[in-house]
């Protein structure tokens, strides 16, 4: 497929492999914060291509992975108020909360739907008049302008029966509140791609400048992951830390000015709760009051009952980093993707997951 | 975080084009991407296009990939 | 105006039963096993008998390429042609939900017909039953299997050698996502096609090219990955494979990279793996693309005694990785 194939030329690859071989002296602790250039990195077998001076740590940015159990326990009481027809994205219904998952409400009657896209659950609104339809709002800034699109065109077309519970979350912000825990200290940072695709790189700034980290924006494939390390590589042992973009062909220093007018047309900052990072000021989306009638949350009287969380499960610690799946004692054991016990092991682009399914196998 | 594809865009009926990815066909929302013409590459999120890829660039990177590659092998046979 | 419909009655095991044994099923199957209408069918068989059964459920029932009437058949003669019998005699119960319009079910009936002929199995004997809407989706069928395995054929899961060769018919992914693209929701066009075909005759074809096919196994749920982990295990042999040497057509990976599923873990219903010598790899090989169902055939790894029970995989960029079972079921995702 056109750019996709180009960049996963295994040549090409090993030259790139070759060079940060070659050039990286200092050990450096690199973050990729997206989960789904977690998954990429152990699919195609990138650790295997890297020196030893680069060690590699995975980032919270798994919109299923950092849901917070309240919010998980929200949408499975919600989904149980009769009527509701509750339509989600295929990643968040094996994810457990305090006592069940949506998966498990849907076994139990609850009408539970996956759909790929937003647009699709506006259909089931309007082939189900008399039924009220709420989208579970996950991800991050991809995810959050194609959700904001939704609404503007339930309101357009009088789709009175559609609404939205917003867990979206913005990633900035989250970043800063890693990085002033100080429990872990990075060397270079893998900005997300196709969040940079909607906010741009400026956004990233801070980063660099108070915190002196050198950042890159990368693409998805093996390629542009390799490139993004090279390009650190290059910025750590000259002493320089800026924000590039190795993923040039989708991604703009300024972004997509139109998914950013949309999202702040429709949602405004609130704070959100992250798994193992706590409330993070401003990290959240809810609607503006002038989208208050597609705000689930006010549209009904959802009552989740206690949280709780799971004895002995690390995925607070794996997302901030300071400890890797092979740390956790039920990883593998009590824990699997079968019968998962945190979302990190549940979300295909979880570090668990990945860490399972794909191995620290260095082949023979 | 985020899945993405690239597609062709095919025809465009207001803010709903026809996309090709890789060979198979389905409708996609361009309101994130008004100034989407056909023939132009658009990465695909949830069946709404997020960013118009540049080619030009896309060839830059590659280019700039391939050099790096015939600087790595002179390299090795020096 | 709509077609008739199937009802409950149909199911009682009164007139309309009869009618619609008589009509539909005895005549499209006709053969003189079947036309006994005794309780049992009677078999003369002879040497080491394989015998299989399978239920299929699939949404929706009619999909390009086939139905789940084809599915049924090509399904059963196919775990019977993995173990290289001979298959010979198939069963089919039809569990219908009331409603299923008569015509769906005479398209359903004919083309496990065809498939049957194209297979050539003969279906000796059968059941329906029909039960309340919402009871099944549609229809549900049952096929069990008998075929007679050849002298001096000992093909298993468990016969895979280091030094093995692992060839596989063709393209990989092709039923699931036919079958994906027609469902609710989800909607995408495509040409594509299930792959859905009787491989009986493409096995037959490889063991007349070589004595030394250790395994042979159809990787339906669960995929190629899932396959090569489940012999793997069998044969407590370690098999790597070669990420680029395994044909995907270009809309299943489209559809796999917009929907995150990975074609390893796809379902097939008309392709295989085999084992083979390193000797006899070639032959085996070329005796697959000369056949229709395996002109895509290709190596695409070995068995070695490395790692017992672990399958790893030769990326496309030349790294290495693990390749596990599939877990849970596939979903759609956006991350």
């Amino acid at each position: 497929m056109k750019f996709i194939d180009e960049f996963r030329r295994s040549d090409l690859a090993q030259a790139v492999s070759a060079r940060i071989q070659q050039r990286s002296k200092t050990p450096a602790r690199l973050m990729e914060f997206c989960g789904s250039h977690t998954v990429a990195i152990f699919k195609h077998g990138i650790r295997q291509m890297l020196p030893p001076t680069i060690d590699m740590t995975s980032g919270p940015g798994c919109p299923v992975c950092v849901t917070a159990n309240t919010d998980i326990d929200k949408s499975i009481a919600l989904a149980k108020i009769p009527g509701v027809i509750l339509a989600t994205f295929g990643d968040m219904l094996k994810v457990p909360g305090s006592y069940s998952s949506l998966q498990e409400a849907k076994a139990e009657g609850a009408d539970v739907r996956v759909v790929y896209s937003t647009l699709d659950a506006l259909a089931i609104a309007k082939e189900n008049p008399d039924r009220k339809v709420v989208f579970l709002g996950i991800g991050f800034e991809t995810t959050t302008p194609t959700i904001a699109a939704s609404v503007l065109q339930a309101e357009a077309e009088g789709i009175r029966n559609f609404s939205i519970l917003s867990q979206n979350k913005v990633c900035p912000p989250t970043i800063r509140a890693l990085l002033d825990l100080g429990e872990i200290r990075l060397q270079g940072l893998i900005c997300p791609g196709h969040v940079s695709a909607v906010i741009g790189s400026h956004p990233w700034d801070f980063i660099s400048r108070e915190y002196g980290i050198p950042c890159v924006v990368s693409g998805f494939e093996p390629l542009d992951i390799l490139q993004g390390i090279e390009m650190l590589v290059a910025q750590i042992e000259s002493g320089q830390s800026k924000v590039e973009i190795a993923y040039r062909r989708g991604v703009r220093p300024e972004g997509n000015r139109k998914a950013i007018e949309v999202i702040e047309q429709v949602f405004q900052p609130c704070a959100a709760s992250w798994r193992g990072i706590g409330i993070v000021p401003g990290s959240g989306l809810k609607l503006r009051p002038r989208y208050e009638r597609f705000d689930a949350d006010l549209a009904f009287d959802i009552q989740p009952g206690p949280t709780r969380e799971h004895a002995g499960c690390l995925c607070g610690e794996i997302l901030r980093g300071v400890k890797t799946p092979a740390d956790c004692r039920l990883f593998g054991k009590a824990c699997t993707p079968e019968n998962p016990v945190g979302p990190c092991m549940v979300s295909h682009e979880g570090s668990c997951s990945a860490h399972y399914l794909y191995g620290e196998d260095h082949g023979e | 975080m985020c899945l993405a594809i690239p597609a062709l865009i095919q025809s465009i009926e207001g803010t709903i084009a026809q996309a090709d990815i890789g060979g198979i066909s389905r409708p996609v929302s361009i309101l994130l991407t008004p100034d989407v013409n056909v023939g132009d590459y658009v990465l695909i999120h949830t069946g709404y296009a997020i960013s118009v890829l540049d080619q030009e660039e896309a060839h830059e990177t590659l280019k700039l990939l391939e050099e790096m590659a015939r600087y790595e092998e002179e390299r090795e046979i020096h | 105006m709509m077609g008739n419909k199937i009802l409950l009655s149909h199911g009682s095991g009164g007139k309309r039963s009869h009618d619609l044994i008589s009509k539909m099923f005895r005549s499209a199957f006709d053969n003189p096993l079947l036309a006994r209408m005794d309780d049992s069918a009677v078999l003369d068989l002879n040497g080491r008998v394989a015998f299989t059964t399978d239920s299929y459920v699939v949404t929706p029932i009619f999909f390009p390429g086939g139905d789940i009437g084809k599915l049924a058949v090509c399904g059963t003669v196919n775990d019977m042609a993995m173990m290289g019998a001979k298959p010979l005699y198939l069963s089919i119960a039809f569990v219908i939900e009331e409603g299923l319009l008569e015509d769906d079910l005479r398209m359903i009936v004919e083309s496990v017909r065809q498939a049957a002929l194209e297979a050539n199995v003969q279906i000796v004997t059968g059941d329906t039953k029909v039960v309340g809407q919402g009871m099944a989706d549609k229809l549900f069928l049952n096929t069990s299997g008998v075929g007679v395995i050849p002298e001096g054929i000992d093909i298993s899961g468990s016969n895979a050698r280091a030094g093995d060769k692992v060839i596989l018919s063709g393209t990989i992914g092709d039923h699931a996502i036919a079958v994906l693209s027609r469902r609710e929701g989800l909607s995408f066009s495509t040409d594509l096609k299930s792959d859905c075909a009787p491989l009986n005759h493409l096995v037959s074809q490889m063991l007349q090219a070589s004595a030394n096919i250790h395994s042979l196994r159809d990787p339906t749920r669960g995929g190629l990955a899932t396959t090569l982990n489940e012999i793997a295990a069998q044969s407590q042999v370690g098999i790597r494979i070669e990420e680029n040497q395994i044909p995907v057509r270009r809309e299943v990976r489209a559809a796999c990279e917009m929907l995150g599923f990975d074609p390893l873990y796809l379902a097939n219903e008309g392709k295989l793996i085999a084992m083979v010598t390193p000797e006899d790899a070639q032959r085996v090989l070329a005796a697959m693309r000369a056949h229709e169902l395996g002109k895509d055939a290709a190596i695409i790894g070995e068995v070695t005694d490395k790692k017992p029970g672990r399958v790893t995989m030769t990326t496309a960029i030349g790294s290495h990785r693990i390749v596990d079972m599939l877990v849970g079921d596939m979903l759609p995702r956006i991350c």
